[in-house]
């Protein structure tokens, strides 16, 4: 009975129909076309989840577009990774906040390998020179002290919400205005559907980014953040801080900086999340609850495995663990 | 007719189904209504919390998220413990206005002791009441962390000067003092008691509540019709109806919405037209076109004797009015 009735059906309310208006706000509580209901779309602290399906992406665009944002991008690529390079870019041309203004910054150590990608108006790219560290783990760890940095002294002035992402992968559907948010975190897209006991925190009471057994929310990945990009500079400069506490103990966590963005997010819970849509691994076989993959792993040849020398896997799950 | 053992089976396998189904519902009607009894925690919950997964959703009955992404506030869905830690972090206070004039005055006692119960219990919370009976307002015992603030307003002669003035009135005392005083500020009509807690999960930048689902054979008078008025809301545009008795958000943001709607307001006036429902219409054209961050489900105003299955708590309602 309540679907029979639509907006415009009814002139006046007749006896003992429901009132038109209060009834298409039932229907639209209780029968609406975005909703999901195979997946969690709101964390316990309120903060959105987002997939496919709850949102429409017309009314976010609206809200936006007048703001005149610039939303701004970094992205590592040291050594070899400068091959990741044109397929970011170009896709992220596709399917990145289109129609808005976009500052790509490109943290390198060779600028010059950086391959010149075509832009749309509004959008430009920076290549930010980057020292080249040993080993891949303390390149990895030394991207939030960067990203740091770089806030303060560039981009605070340029952008207004900045994402943090790996550089080695590529868009593939839209990413848009639903992503943006004051603290934003991404689900890692091997650990959506296990339970908590088996989320790789840091285990070792000795690191920063240690987390308890019976504790935490979800495990997000490192490959995607972003949020205001004051929140942004408070974020990386606490999971820096980690960081350094940890090598003055000599300890490395589990999953460098990933442990301690996870961390982080524990006590300092992100404002939104993205589904793993947004930081999907392709090896992956896809399931229903993955409707439309966004953003993901570019694959690699065995033969790129080395790119830098003791590079074996960078994230779990993102080199097809099983889980 | 004789019990046989296939009967025992089949009892057997039904219990056992049932029991397994409701096992893994996170959480039962019974429970959430234990939970309004006691000051602002779930004590449920923390042990419920370590089943969370990303496949579960936690009530699959209603909406829990606008196609803008603002949450829906349901009972089950939020763990006040989490948020109140995340308020504490912040040292926020939020201030409640109200006003009561002339006959309305008979609700302050009710609604102060419901309120000093059941509004973000355990923090800081500032009353703001506008009243023409500052003498009529009874010595009143408050917690240690809440302030009542008794403000003295003159009566206008009809109520859509009231409606009028209350605007002018909030946004007023929104630039000149509250902004000072507090970071949050919600708006209440003064009829009403609060039943359960209302806490935490309503404190967001702008916040509206759902009306309630009303089986009456009135027109709903609130819907305005003539779109020459500035309360007309396009059809199809507004997606929920909500209501003027309790909304608020961030002093920023309920400081723009009090302006909106009383310039809105005053031109209606000067066109010679009233917005019926008042300042409700225009509350809800504003809405559309600066869409709510947090939306509270009917369970926050819930305004009929109705009980549908999918409100779990009725938190507050508004109290009979004395014929006099």
């Amino acid at each position: 009975c309540l679907g029979a009735v639509s907006g415009g059906s009814l002139a006046a309310p007749k006896r003992g129909h429901v009132l038109r208006n209060s009834y298409i706000s039932l229907t639209f509580l209780v029968f609406s076309p975005f909703r999901r209901q195979d997946v969690l779309t709101v964390t316990p602290w309120l903060a959105p989840i987002v997939w496919e399906g709850t949102f429409d992406p017309e009314i976010l665009d609206s809200a936006y577009r007048p703001l005149n944002l610039t939303i701004g991008v970094t992205a590592f690529a040291i050594g070899k990774y400068t091959r990741f390079v044109r397929r970011f870019l170009e896709s992220a041309e596709q399917h990145f906040m289109r129609g808005y203004r976009v500052n790509y910054y490109i943290f390198t150590d060779s600028p010059e390998s950086i391959p010149p990608v075509q832009l749309q108006p509004g959008r430009r790219l920076e290549a930010v020179p980057m020292l080249r560290f040993s080993s891949w783990q303390e390149i990895s760890m030394r991207r939030m002290e960067a990203i740091n940095r770089h806030v303060a002294q560039v981009s605070h002035r340029e952008v207004q919400y900045l994402f943090c992402l790996d550089i080695d992968m590529e868009f593939h559907n839209p990413w848009g205005p639903e992503t943006l948010g004051d603290m934003v975190a991404a689900i890692h897209p091997g650990y959506f559907s296990v339970p908590r006991e088996q989320f790789p925190y840091e285990r070792r009471r000795s690191s920063a980014a240690f987390i308890p057994e019976g504790e935490g929310d979800f495990y997000y990945g490192g490959a995607v953040f972003g949020g205001l990009v004051s929140r942004v500079y408070e974020f990386t400069k606490t999971c820096h801080m980690s960081i350094l506490a940890d090598k003055a103990n000599g300890v490395m966590a589990a999953w460098q900086e990933e442990s301690h963005l996870n961390r982080h997010f524990l006590t300092h819970k992100p404002s939104k999340l993205l589904s793993p849509e947004y930081i999907w691994d392709d090896r992956k076989p896809k399931p229903p609850e993955i409707r439309l993959v966004r953003f993901s792993t570019v694959v690699k040849n065995y033969k790129d495995r080395e790119l830098v020398p003791g590079i074996a896997s960078k994230s779990p799950g993102l080199t097809g663990q099983t889980v | 007719m004789r019990i046989t053992k296939l009967h025992g089976l089949a009892i057997l396998v039904t219990a056992g189904i049932t029991g397994a189904i409701w096992y893994h519902h996170p959480f039962s009607p019974s429970r959430d209504q234990e939970q309004a009894a006691s000051p602002g925690g779930d004590s449920g919950l923390k042990t419920d919390l370590h089943e969370t997964s990303l496949m579960l959703p936690w009530r699959q009955d209603v909406l829990v998220l606008t196609p803008w992404l603002a949450p829906i506030v349901w009972e089950g869905t939020f763990s006040r413990d989490i948020l109140n830690a995340q308020y504490l972090q912040k040292n926020l206070v939020t201030g409640v206005v109200t006003f009561a004039v002339e006959k309305y005055v008979q609700f302050i006692e009710g609604f102060m002791r419901s309120a000093n119960k059941y509004f973000l219990a355990g923090h800081q919370v500032n009353f703001y009441l506008f009243t023409d009976n500052p003498e009529k307002v009874s010595h009143l015992q408050l917690a240690p962390e809440n302030q009542l603030f008794v403000i003295p307003v003159q009566n206008g002669s009809r109520w859509q000067e009231l409606s009028r003035s209350r605007m002018h009135i909030l946004s007023s005392y929104i630039q000149g003092q509250f902004q000072h005083e507090v970071d949050y500020l919600y708006s209440m009509d003064i009829d009403v008691q609060l039943l359960a807690h209302i806490g935490v999960e309503i404190i967001d930048a702008l916040v509206a509540t759902i009306s309630s689902w009303q089986v009456t054979q009135q027109e709903n008078k609130a819907r305005e019709t003539r779109p020459e008025s500035q309360g007309a809301t396009p059809e199809g545009q507004g997606d929920f109806h909500y209501t003027a008795s309790f909304y608020g958000g961030s002093v920023s943001e309920v400081y723009k919405l009090t302006r909106a709607c009383f310039g809105g307001l005053m031109e209606d006036t000067e066109n010679g037209i009233e917005a019926r429902g008042h300042h409700e219409s225009l509350l809800n054209e504003y809405l559309v076109q600066h869409k709510p961050t947090r939306l509270l489900s009917p369970e926050y105003y819930w305004d009929t004797e109705l009980s549908p299955s999918i409100i779990h708590v009725k938190r507050m309602c508004p109290v009979h009015r004395d014929s006099s």
